[in-house]
């Protein structure tokens, strides 16, 4: 039994960083395989960033069909706790977890650089060590990030409050609808962002204010446990 | 019986197409003047073995639905052509 499983897929890339940064809160952590069916009890499942099967047809179409994302929709649908960053974003919306698509950038770059966001959920398991409306720089590093959804479906992540992260007025890095850089689902326990909090999580990469999602899913966990 | 399946998947009409764009650019510093309106999709060719046109067509349909587009951005059209 783990408390955190890392999916790995043929061509994720940010595995080991989102792992040790887990382990860092101290969290017990291991990849699972996307060939594998199960999810080893854990409590917590992150898809990482990447180019999951190359990018191939659309960013995480084709890692949607993969065997473990059968138990990751179960594990979800349990109310298990999903995050999806970047690539694993895409793949979300890609399987339906999460609602839109991320689309090719608007200006066709791929951008790589620090960006400023707001958070504007606190109530999932990724966030709820932030305050809300706490501005966090984080890394993107993507060329398709650009949420896309019909102005009905982000009328009502707007109406929910399922807009998880926001991009600051004037530091949208990709055109996304709204500035929306990260939404969840209407229970909050499945939750994607493109930044790479994995990336920004630790004062000797003079950045750790993407520390607060990995603590945010260690007290999630413990709460579990607390429960049980 | 054989079938050749043509599959065409362009982004919606009215979704920022930037590459389209792009390639439309291109196309008017080359000269072409009075090119417009580009958009780029994509194409994806297949072979089906299926007891009619039609049965073919549904399956196609199917994994157009499924896997070949996304029905948030993309429309796909469809052609069957007896191999």
């Amino acid at each position: 039994m783990i408390q955190a499983a890392v999916v790995r897929f043929p061509g994720s890339n940010c595995e080991t960083e989102t792992l040790r940064a887990l382990e860092a809160v101290g969290l017990s952590a291991d990849f699972v395989w996307h060939r594998d069916d199960t999810l080893q009890g854990a409590d917590v499942v992150v898809l990482p960033g990447g180019f999951s099967y190359g990018d191939y047809l659309r960013s995480g179409a084709i890692a949607r069909f993969s065997p473990i994302m059968g138990a990751v929709r179960e594990h979800a649908n349990a109310g298990g706790a999903v995050f999806g960053i970047c690539n694993g974003f895409q793949i979300l919306c890609e399987s339906g977890l999460l609602p839109g698509a991320l689309m090719r950038n608007a200006r066709l770059t791929f951008v790589s650089r620090p960006v400023t966001v707001c958070v504007e959920r606190t109530t999932t398991p990724f966030t709820g060590g932030y305050t809300e409306g706490a501005t966090l720089t984080l890394p993107v590093a993507h060329g398709e990030g650009r949420f896309v959804a019909s102005a009905e479906v982000v009328r009502e992540l707007r109406a929910e409050g399922r807009v998880v992260l926001q991009y600051l007025a004037g530091h949208n890095p990709n055109g996304s609808t709204a500035d929306i850089a990260g939404i969840s689902n209407a229970a909050g326990n499945v939750v994607g962002i493109m930044p790479h909090p994995e990336r920004a999580n630790n004062g000797m990469l003079n950045n750790d204010t993407g520390a607060g999602f990995f603590t945010s899913m260690a007290s999630w966990t413990s709460a579990l446990k607390g429960v049980a | 019986m054989r079938f050749r399946i043509l599959v065409r998947v362009m982004p919606r009409a009215g979704l920022l197409d930037p590459e389209g764009q792009a390639v439309e650019r291109a196309l008017v510093e080359l000269g072409f003047r009075e090119a417009g309106e580009a958009r780029v999709g994509r194409a994806i060719e297949l072979t089906i073995e299926a007891g009619s046109a039609e049965d073919a067509g549904r399956q196609a349909q199917s994994m157009c639905e499924r896997l070949l587009a996304n029905p948030v951005t993309e429309d796909f059209s469809l052609e069957v052509i007896a191999a």
